[in-house]
């Protein structure tokens, strides 16, 4: 009596919660190293971070990172030091999100949200420039039209540089070692790992 | 004249411009009933489906997704229409038209309600009451099958004709089945009117449930009946006709937009059509208990009672219909042949001895304690001796070898 027992199987299930998530309406909570669309980030006084060394865009393995330095105008310096990022381009058609961009960041300047959803309607919508991609005046990613998103989900600019010590070195797990961002995405580390960091090893 | 249309007394005292204009009525209602359900099944079954799998459904559209049908179909008309380079074009348009047309007309012989009085005039509620109801609906269900057909024929390409080839051999093997177990019914009411039938099935109290009502005392018809009607709708288990797995989409593969919706608008028509007969045959029809503090005559124990009864019985079957697409995993072809002609014809055959011995023992006045168990051994008796004469799997291959 296979057949009584298929029949005894979805009746019980009608009557168990449902697994769906009414998305868009409803999202569930992202991973914590989530990998979003960029942001170009300032310092506390609005200062650009990003210094224009162009190696995010020489580590780049999908070549979508297009950077042009220029020198600072003296008497109006975009950011502090010597240069600036003159030209960023992120082509979003070719974007990975595998985040070495970051990782290969001097200044911390580039780093990713846990945005994604973003629908285009036409290819240059897709090539993000400094217009899209700089953080407003209070450390936030700037809404493009064709982005959705909603509440606080543009929060946590930097999760994965947060999450990782710098330096590599396990023994820095758990430490917060960023250095000044704008206004919010300071946020508790994540849980020790590996042998080192564990309290009871 | 009257001989054909009989049954309903709406006809039988000549016919003025109030009959026809109730005719006409009662047409456009069931033709407008049948879309809604339709609309309402197709809703309905995506709604318990998801539910079975732990989904919530269709939920967007007007309030619990109840709209989401008339969605789909408004996006159909909108749909470009193709028809293949090698379609033969004219059939290839008819198809869908032959598909719907016995759709409709088979629903016609399904009484939804009892006895009213419309205008002064006393008529049931049901568009037709020929006397030879069943055979119509037998009629039909074997015309359905030409849509089915010539759709996959002159779509000219491979997929469509396997489908179709297919659907046809389906229906053929349990067409048999499917009118032997209605000759169950047939031979206990004593008459082929569908309204015939309901009315033998007449609610007189609690215990007509299963002493009037032939879903019991036709036991293995019903079964049957059901197995077989699943089979000749081409619904889940048996939908080896639409096989996507193997099929793409079987006959349908190649009609778009609003053609293709008019075969699904078909399809699913069979499912509520032969729900709707199996509550007539076997579930007493618009019978059940009346409201006992309501006057009798009442409008709601004359119109609203019979009517609520045939669609509560009807949403149980179809119900039914949706855990089963739900549960089953399709059959096998063989399996399908293997069922269709080694079991349901022979028990359908049989049942029909049986009945036929249990309705002369009724009449005749025979002992019944000793006639129906004589005629059900008998029956197992024959059955036993012919599976015995079957050839097995392994000597049938060593034949052909």
């Amino acid at each position: 009596m296979g057949m009584a027992k298929g029949f005894g199987v979805t009746w019980r299930q009608m009557f168990r919660p449902r697994l769906t998530t009414e998305y868009p309406d409803a999202k569930r909570p992202k991973p914590e190293r989530f990998h979003g669309r960029h942001v170009l980030n300032r310092y506390e006084d609005g200062m650009e971070k990003c210094i224009g060394c162009e190696l995010c865009a020489g580590v780049c393995p999908a070549k979508c990172i297009y950077v042009r330095g220029a020198d600072n105008p003296p008497d109006a310096p975009v950011s502090p030091g010597e240069r600036y990022g003159f030209v960023y381009e992120i082509n979003y058609l070719r974007c990975i999100h595998c985040d070495l961009c970051v990782e290969a960041c001097p200044t911390e300047a580039i780093t990713e949200t846990k945005l994604f959803e973003f629908s285009f309607t036409n290819r240059e919508d897709a090539i993000y420039t400094k217009a899209e991609l700089l953080v407003d005046d209070d450390g936030r990613a700037r809404r493009q039209p064709w982005e959705l998103w909603m509440g606080d989900e543009d929060d946590h600019t930097s999760a994965w540089m947060r999450a990782t010590s710098p330096s590599g070195d396990a023994e820095f797990e758990g430490r917060i070692a960023w250095s000044n961002e704008l206004g919010f995405g300071e946020r508790p580390a994540e849980p020790a790992q590996g042998p080192k960091a564990s309290p009871d090893a | 004249m009257s001989a054909i249309l009989a049954g309903d007394p709406l006809l039988s005292h000549g016919i003025d411009f109030e009959v026809v204009l109730i005719v006409i009525a009662k047409t456009v209602v069931v033709f407008a009933l049948l879309l809604v359900l339709v609309m309402f099944y197709i809703w309905f079954m995506r709604k318990v489906i998801a539910d079975m799998q732990n989904r919530i459904g269709p939920n967007n559209a007007g309030p619990w997704g109840i709209l989401q049908t008339l969605a789909d179909g408004i996006k159909f008309f909108f749909k470009e229409q193709s028809i293949p380079d090698t379609a033969d074009r004219t059939v290839f348009r008819l198809a869908p038209y032959l598909s719907v047309v016995p759709a409709f007309l088979a629903f016609s012989i399904v009484p939804i309600g009892g006895k009213v009085s419309i205008l002064g005039h006393q008529t049931y509620l049901q568009l037709a009451d020929p006397p030879i109801g069943v055979l119509f609906l037998l009629m039909m269900s074997g015309i359905g099958l030409y849509g089915v057909m010539l759709a996959g024929w002159a779509s000219g390409s491979k997929y469509p004709l396997l489908g179709s080839v297919r659907a046809s051999a389906q229906l053929l093997s349990y067409e048999a089945a499917f009118g032997l177990s209605v000759v169950a019914v047939l031979l206990h009411a004593g008459t082929l009117s569908t309204r015939g039938i309901a009315n033998a099935q007449a609610w007189t109290s609690w215990h007509s449930f299963v002493t009037d009502w032939y879903w019991s005392i036709a036991i293995v018809s019903f079964v049957i009946f059901v197995i077989a009607a699943i089979a000749e709708t081409d619904h889940p288990p048996f939908d080896l006709v639409e096989a996507e797995q193997e099929l793409v989409g079987g006959f349908h593969t190649e009609y778009t937009g609003i053609r293709f919706a008019i075969f699904f608008l078909a399809g699913f028509m069979n499912v509520i059509t032969m729900s709707a007969i199996a509550v007539t045959l076997f579930l007493g029809g618009p019978s059940g208990p009346a409201l006992g503090f309501l006057p009798k005559t009442g409008v709601v124990n004359v119109w609203l009672m019979p009517i609520f009864w045939f669609f509560s019985k009807l949403m149980v079957l179809l119900f039914g219909t949706v855990w089963i697409r739900a549960s089953l995993p399709r059959l096998r072809y063989d399996q399908l042949m293997d069922l269709g002609w080694k079991w349901l014809i022979e028990l359908a055959f049989l049942a029909v001895m049986v009945t036929a011995v249990v309705v002369v023992a009724r009449d005749q006045g025979w002992e019944r304690w000793i006639a129906v168990p004589a005629a059900f051994g008998g029956a197992i008796l024959v059955l036993g001796l012919l599976r015995l004469c079957m050839p097995k799997a392994d000597e049938a291959v060593s034949e052909v070898a």
